[in-house]
């Protein structure tokens, strides 16, 4: 399921509601899924969110960007900020300040917020992990298969699902972007491309003893060159005004 | 204020973000000419080509198309044929070019339709038979034209399952029913001022809802339910009451506001089963607050159904003729003379009972006919002989023409939830600047909030127009003052509207033109303005009198330090409400539902109401009570039937029983109008400080009818006094397997 | 006509193989480009495409090899002489566009210089409402990775791009709404922004021109959908990113209500180096109406996959065997390739030996250059499970405001899905083409169609693999009904109506009976 976003808390779901079940089979789903809102312990708008003169300067800053009537431009810069702020997760409160300091109507930004999926509505680990198993990704090196297994075996969890340690939570998600360096996963905010099981299994290591791996391609390559060799660009860039028209020269 | 205005005007530079919604406003340009299979239509550039189709005569199916909403385009069933255009087009979304060949019928766009219909219906439950909407359900008839015999949609994963809302006690959400037409959520956000509803998800999930669970707050949240195309909106107080094909439609008018409402009452038997809108472009366009809506379950209970008479502290049921002649005695025992005989009209007085009461009470020499509103024993604040003095006299439709309004003392939104709706309109579509003086409310229009009291209107109307919105009020090229009833009815409404009346005239070149009349009086109760037309006011003389003799019209808010202990009450109405206690008799009357009777709305327009169900038990028709009394009483009033009845009140006024039309008065004599009031005698107008005070502190009990009813309590307990609990999802999941 | 429209294109030439082309010559190549609609009208003279030098190579620092930042930038020639480009004027900048041919990057490779123009209608002037230029940077289509590397190279060239296309369209203002995913390009963007604005390049009289124009950045937070035009637009004024109808075009009702062009990050991109030098030395690479250079990128089943800037019109054989170190396996590996995008239809090898990367050979084998991102597929893919991959993308990315799309995608994502295992009846293959039909051309954005083609592209070349896919399980499994159950669970005390699979029913009844 590249829905997988959804499951994110599954475990936490199952536990929480485990005692009452009703004449459905499957438990009620959590707020991840369902684009509803349901008020939890940690998650309803009781909970206080500001952000912090830092943020709040570089919310205004933002803000800055767009037409004064139009303020409301800036509401997913600033709920990805809110996110920032609140480890990773965008709560109601979150939400609900956002709309506060953008005068828009909170539903406004409940429609954003539901809208993209990069917002997490439910907690995520400090590594979050977004596995890429679109197409190209599938095709390309071992295939993102290969890397879900090893991910999944690795950390003992499956796509949607946090580790118990709380360190990681991984999900499936489409294309990020990075087709020729497939297949990819997204840490946090960085790339690591070109992954094999092996290298996979490194990264994760790394991460679980709080060191921060090397982003990027996995393989030696700098970008998406040819790794067996440039086949372009290998003479020394053409410097201002040449080979231009005499006017700009 | 002056950032907001500086938005404003960038916005209005940048254009507006909602540039889609103006195609129903757009100002009348050249018409067009196109062809429509093969038939040629003229419409006005800018007509969305499905009312072009329309024009023509071919019928285009739609979803999300709504002639009073923004266009969504979303639902793709309006698809069409148009010559040269490599796909078929969505007729609702594509105005109208001149000289295109548009074609409706074709293999093409058959095929087109048919798909969507598919679509639509894949993830559709196919509960027809236990469906509310079945039988006015537009998937429902469209899938008869375009919808396959069998299903192709067999999936092993199943439906889409959506769970449902709750939305409070009158929205009834079926979740799984809804095609995503967005109509409910388009509604609430521009034309109700609710911005709680939404798209929330994307894609196959994408619901409508609220994301947090709360309740659809709003006055006007029932007509989500008639727009709504399927079944997944439907009515809570109505659920599994009647199928569509089994009532009896009667078009009538709503009387629990002064707005003069179209509605249309559907009945089965002897019982209302629902009060639905009626489309009337010039009053309530297509929509209707949840008052008018769901009221009705009022009309069964605390009904009287016969006569009563009191022995001691009890009620006795009593024959009609027991009734009557034991008013015959107590008025004769009373001793009543000229003035000291009183008759008080309440809110929901009929015109012919009112003329027929005033009549009677004339010819028994008394000027004493007063109203049950505060201060309405003595003469009203303002002189009645000129209708303009108390009328809305901009006319509910031209209001979308104003564009600065001043609202003295009035809550719209609660006294006429319709009209309300037409401030949003213009609010959000032709940036209308808004002001209040007086209590603050819950508005759906941004407004300047510039005074509370008679004090501040005099002084934002004498004062400063250099800033704010006096600046623009004073800039506006049609202003409108709306001065709400309930300031007429306070001691500082002589002064209020001296002021007024005076700005206004001193303005009249702006407030006061052939095509404009910016002074208005909104009024809030049904009988009102009739009741001021035919003069059911007391003379000043007669006021002073103490009553021995007591008639209460339908008077449920009658003071009851007017009535004297001593006098003899006769109470007629249809509910056992307030009035009645005060009663030595109950005559049992008729309901707005159960009568033919005029009424007259606060713009003055005289509009006839029908009889959808008989009077329950003994009741009758209330000037029929009122003439029978008459001849018990010794003076007989000299009509048997409704049409001489009509012509008495033609004599009265003529515009009484010109049904559906509005007879303006000429900016003349409503210039004499306000001079009547600007020349008040100073020792009434001198304006406090005292704020004004808000008529209505809660809209769904405001009158014996909404009082008795049931629906209208569970509302006011969770939208006035917000304690409504949304049921928890666990709760809800038993019910959903087999709901 | 051939010879003149030659003579006039060869005219402003300089890249010197001009002197190749004639019309007698282009008669040998009409026969080697084999089938070809009457869609095209210029017959390709004889001329090999590719092999573009470095020196014609726009993107100089595409593999990051170089500083990013403003002085690296201008090592290598941007923000050269830029004041005099903008100082040409709308009208010369627009023209030197036409003249170079560009065709708009993103994929539908409509005539940049064109639609710039559109901004510029008579009476703009008298507009007062500001005017935007809208970079499209959300690449998300599977596939494609090109602007990404543009943007984290050369940045610069985006923001001097994003000036000089302003300048064209007379705009006020620049926003670049990038994916969200891309975190590491958008700093660099946004380093390349302050920088430009710190040295006076761009912002108020930018570049000592008196022409005041402003950038700003703008993240997306995932949404495929937001690389559609409108969508975008509504995902910049903070909404959902739903397309908006049309008319109005952004030209006329687009930002904020404003006139509003949204163009490529490539197309933006190559703007000042054409202005440069020249509109004819771009228009020199290519074919005829697909001139110029243009930033492939490779992924799927070649040994090196790589992101890399080539000629126009390069023979899509070449691109892989030069660049990527062919395809793994060797050529008569290949099975398929989906040649711009996952929302344009595979072609099987057979074709792939033909087609040129450009526009019009690539629509003429029913497909097209959608973004340039090629996605090559050997013969171990399982061409039905990457196909159903793409409708699952589909489904998970449609906005769901419309019909077709929102009920459609998921159908076919279920069919598609199904048909991976096999567990489908025969004629559902063509019920899921009639599916993709009643959805194609009747949505409001073209997410619909780029839904439909794959699933068309997979059954037109490739439907025996999915009948033999269906057979295979129908051999282990017997008969399936429609909509995946079998027929051996279905209850056959009652009829199946034909259109479950009864006639299937009847059929074997008949088989097994004496």
């Amino acid at each position: 399921m590249s829905f997988a976003r959804s499951a994110i808390a599954s475990t936490r779901a199952v536990v929480a509601r485990s005692g009452k079940r009703g004449f459905t089979s499957s438990s009620s789903r959590k707020s991840e899924s369902l684009f509803v809102h349901r008020d939890t312990d940690y998650n309803n708008p009781s909970i206080k969110f500001q952000f912090t003169p830092e943020n709040l300067k570089r919310a205004n800053e933002i803000i800055s960007r767009y037409p004064t009537q139009y303020k409301k431009g800036a509401c997913m810069p600033l709920l990805d900020l809110g996110q920032r702020q609140n480890k990773g997760w965008t709560s109601i409160s979150v939400m609900n300040e956002v709309a506060r300091l953008l005068d828009m109507p909170k539903m406004r930004v409940y429609e954003v917020a539901t809208f993209y999926t990069m917002y997490n509505r439910e907690p995520v680990a400090p590594n979050f992990i977004q596995l890429c198993t679109t197409t190209p990704c599938q095709l390309g090196g071992c295939g993102s298969t290969k890397i879900l297994e090893t991910i999944e075996s690795k950390l003992g969890i499956h796509a949607g699902q946090s580790t118990k340690d709380g360190k990681f939570t991984l999900i499936e998600v489409e294309c990020l972007g990075a087709c020729s360096n497939a297949p990819m996963m997204q840490i946090g905010d960085e790339y690591y491309e070109d992954l094999t099981p092996e290298t996979t299994v490194k990264i994760l290591d790394a991460l679980a003893k709080g060191e921060k791996p090397q982003p990027g391609p996995q393989t030696g390559r700098q970008t998406s060159e040819n790794s067996a060799g440039l086949t372009a660009l290998t003479s020394k860039p053409y410097g201002p005004g040449e080979f231009c028209s005499p006017e700009f020269q | 204020m002056l950032r907001r205005i500086a938005q404003k005007n960038v916005s209005r530079v940048a254009g507006p973000s909602h540039a889609r919604l103006l195609s129903t406003t757009v100002p009348r340009q050249a018409d067009i000419t196109l062809t429509i299979d093969g038939k040629e239509v003229s419409v006005p550039q800018g007509t969305a080509l499905i009312q072009a189709c329309e024009k023509a005569g071919a019928a285009v199916p739609r979803f999300c198309y709504h002639d009073r909403l923004a266009i969504a385009g979303n639902c793709r069933m309006c698809l069409v044929e148009v010559e040269r255009s490599p796909k078929p087009v969505a007729s609702c979304a594509m105005p109208a070019m001149p000289g295109s060949k548009v074609f409706t019928n074709t293999p093409l766009v058959h095929k087109a339709r048919e798909g969507v219909m598919e679509f639509l219906l894949a993830n559709h439950p196919l509960d027809c038979p236990i469906c509310d909407q079945g039988g006015e359900c537009d998937l429902q008839d469209q899938s008869m034209r375009y919808g396959s015999d069998r299903t192709r949609f067999h999936e092993i994963t199943g439906k889409r399952a959506v769970e449902n809302k709750d939305l409070g006690p009158i929205v009834k959400t079926s979740m799984n029913r809804c095609i995503q037409c967005t109509r409910c959520v388009r509604f609430a956000n521009d034309v109700a001022g609710v911005e709680d509803l939404g798209t929330t998800g994307r894609g196959n999930d994408l619901q409508i809802g609220m994301y947090i669970e709360k309740t659809m707050d709003s006055e006007m949240s029932g007509n989500i339910i008639d727009l709504c195309p399927v079944g997944a909106l439907t009515s809570k107080p109505y659920a599994f009451q009647a199928r569509p094909w089994e009532l009896k439609k009667t078009e009538s008018v709503d009387v629990l506001d002064a707005v003069g409402s179209n509605i249309r009452v559907d009945s089965r038997g002897v019982q209302v089963m629902r009060v639905q809108p009626k489309i009337n472009d010039e009053i309530n366009e297509e929509w209707i607050s949840d008052k008018t809506r769901y009221a009705y379950d009022g009309l069964k209970y605390q009904r009287l159904t016969t006569p009563l008479v009191r022995e001691g502290s009890k009620f006795v049921p009593a024959s009609w003729e027991t009734a009557m002649e034991t008013i015959r005695h107590g008025y004769l025992n009373s001793g009543a003379r000229g003035d000291e005989i009183k008759a008080v009209a309440g809110a929901l007085a009929d015109t012919e009972t009112l003329v027929a009461l005033k009549d009677l009470v004339n010819r028994l020499g008394s000027e004493n006919t007063t109203l049950d509103s505060k201060l309405g024993d003595l003469p009203p604040a303002q002189s009645v002989d000129i209708r303009s003095n108390y009328l809305f006299n901009t006319g509910i439709e031209n209001v979308e023409e104003a564009d600065a309004i001043l609202l003295i003392g009035t809550n719209p939104r609660h006294e006429a939830a319709t009209i309300n709706s037409r401030f949003r309109k213009q609010f959000l579509h032709k940036g209308t600047e808004f002001a209040v003086i007086g209590e603050k409310f819950d508005s759906t229009f941004e407004y300047d909030h510039v005074g509370t009291s008679a004090k501040d209107v005099e002084a934002f109307l004498t004062g400063k127009a250099d800033k704010g919105f006096a600046k623009i009020f004073k800039n506006a090229k049609k202003p409108l003052v709306v001065v709400g009833s309930a300031v007429t009815e306070t001691k500082d409404g002589a002064a209020v509207l001296k002021a007024v009346s005076k700005y206004v005239s001193d303005n009249a070149g702006k407030f006061l033109t052939p095509e404009w009349t910016g002074f208005s009086v909104l009024q809030r109760a049904a009988s009102r303005a009739a009741a001021y037309d035919i003069g059911f006011t007391p003379s000043t003389s007669a006021s002073s009198a103490k009553p021995k003799f007591v008639f209460l019209l339908n008077a449920d808010d009658v003071d009851p330090s007017s009535i004297p202990e001593d006098a003899f009450v006769v109470y007629q109405g249809h509910h056992g409400d307030h009035g009645a206690q005060f009663a030595d008799v109950c005559l049992p009357a008729a309901a707005y539902t159960e009568k033919s009777a005029t009424w007259i709305n606060t713009e003055g327009r005289s509009q006839l109401g029908r009889t959808a169900v008989p009077p329950p038990g003994a009741s009758r028709e209330d000037w029929k009570i009122i003439r029978a009394l008459s001849e018990v009483i010794g003076n007989p009033l000299p009509y048997d039937d409704p049409l001489t009845l009509r012509q008495r009140m033609f004599d009265i006024s003529p515009t009484l029983v010109r049904y559906d039309a509005i007879e303006k008065p000429s900016p003349e004599i409503t210039k004499v109008g306000l001079q009547s009031l600007s020349s008040a005698k100073s020792s009434s107008s001198s304006a406090s400080t005292t704020p004004f005070k808000k008529p209505i502190s809660d809209f769904y009990r405001t009158d014996p009818i909404s009082r008795a009813s049931v629906t209208m309590a569970d509302c006011s307990k969770a939208f006035t006094k917000k304690q409504y609990t949304i049921e928890t999802v666990d709760d809800r999941t038993a019910q959903a397997s087999y709901a | 006509m051939i010879r003149s429209r030659t003579l006039l294109r060869s005219l402003p030439s300089s890249s010197g193989s001009s002197s190749l082309r004639s019309s007698a010559a282009a008669k040998v190549t009409v026969g080697s480009i084999g089938s070809r609609s009457l869609a095209t009208v210029s017959d390709p003279p004889v001329r090999h495409y590719g092999g573009l030098k470095d020196q014609d190579r726009i993107f100089t620092n595409l593999y990051l090899k170089h500083d990013h930042g403003l002085k690296g930038a201008q090592s290598r020639g941007d923000w050269h002489k830029t004041k005099d480009i903008l100082l040409k004027g709308d009208s010369w900048i627009i023209q030197t566009i036409k003249d170079s041919g560009l065709r708009g990057r993103g994929g539908a490779g409509f005539p940049s210089g064109l639609k710039w123009s559109f901004m510029n209608k008579p009476g703009w002037e008298k507009d007062p409402r500001p005017r935007y230029l809208v970079v499209n940077a959300d690449e998300g289509e599977p596939g494609t990775c090109k602007d990404r590397e543009i943007m984290r190279g050369d940045p610069h060239k985006l923001v001097e791009g994003c000036l000089v296309a302003g300048r064209a369209m007379n705009a006020s203002a620049a926003y670049i709404y990038i994916r969200g995913e891309f975190y590491q390009e958008a700093s660099h963007l946004q380093q390349a922004i302050d920088e430009a604005y710190k040295a006076g390049l761009i912002g108020k009289n930018a570049c000592n021109s008196g022409y005041d124009f402003d950038v700003y950045l703008h993240r997306g937070a995932g949404a495929y959908i937001c690389g559609e035009e409108t969508a975008l637009i509504e995902s910049i004024e903070g909404k959902q990113g739903k397309p908006r109808l049309k008319p109005p075009f952004p030209a006329d009702v687009g930002l904020f209500g404003c006139p509003t062009t949204v163009a490529n990050v490539e197309t933006v991109a190559v703007a000042p180096t054409i202005a440069r030098r020249g509109g004819s030395w771009f228009a020199g690479f290519g074919r005829e109406r697909n001139s110029g250079t243009k930033v492939y990128c490779i992924s799927g089943h070649v040994n090196n996959p790589c992101v890399i800037e080539e000629e126009m019109s390069i023979p899509l054989q070449e691109l892989i065997e030069k660049h990527c170190g062919g395809i793994r396996g060797g050529w008569q590996n290949l099975k398929g390739i989906i040649p711009g995008g996952c929302s344009v239809p595979v072609i099987p090898r057979s074709d792939c030996e033909k087609v040129l990367m450009d526009y019009d050979s690539l629509k003429d084998a029913q497909t097209s250059l959608g973004t340039g991102a090629v996605i090559v597929m050997d013969q171990t893919t399982d061409m039905i499970s990457a196909i159903a991959r793409f409708a699952k993308f589909y489904k998970h990315e449609s906005c769901g405001q419309c019909t077709p799309c929102r009920e459609g995608t998921t159908w076919m994502m279920n069919m598609m899905d199904r048909m991976v295992e096999g567990r489908a009846q025969e004629r559902e293959i063509d019920m899921l083409l009639e599916l993709t039909k009643q959805v194609e051309g009747h949505t409001i954005c073209a997410l619909g169609d780029a839904a439909a083609w794959p699933i068309q592209g997979l059954m037109r070349h490739f439907r025996p693999e999915v009948e033999a896919r269906l057979a295979a399980f129908h051999a282990k499994n017997g008969q399936t009904l429609f909509g995946g159950r079998l027929l051996s669970e279905a209850d056959t005390r009652y009829a199946i109506p034909d259109n479950l699979g009864g006639d299937a029913q009847r059929n074997i009844a008949q088989v097994s009976a004496p």
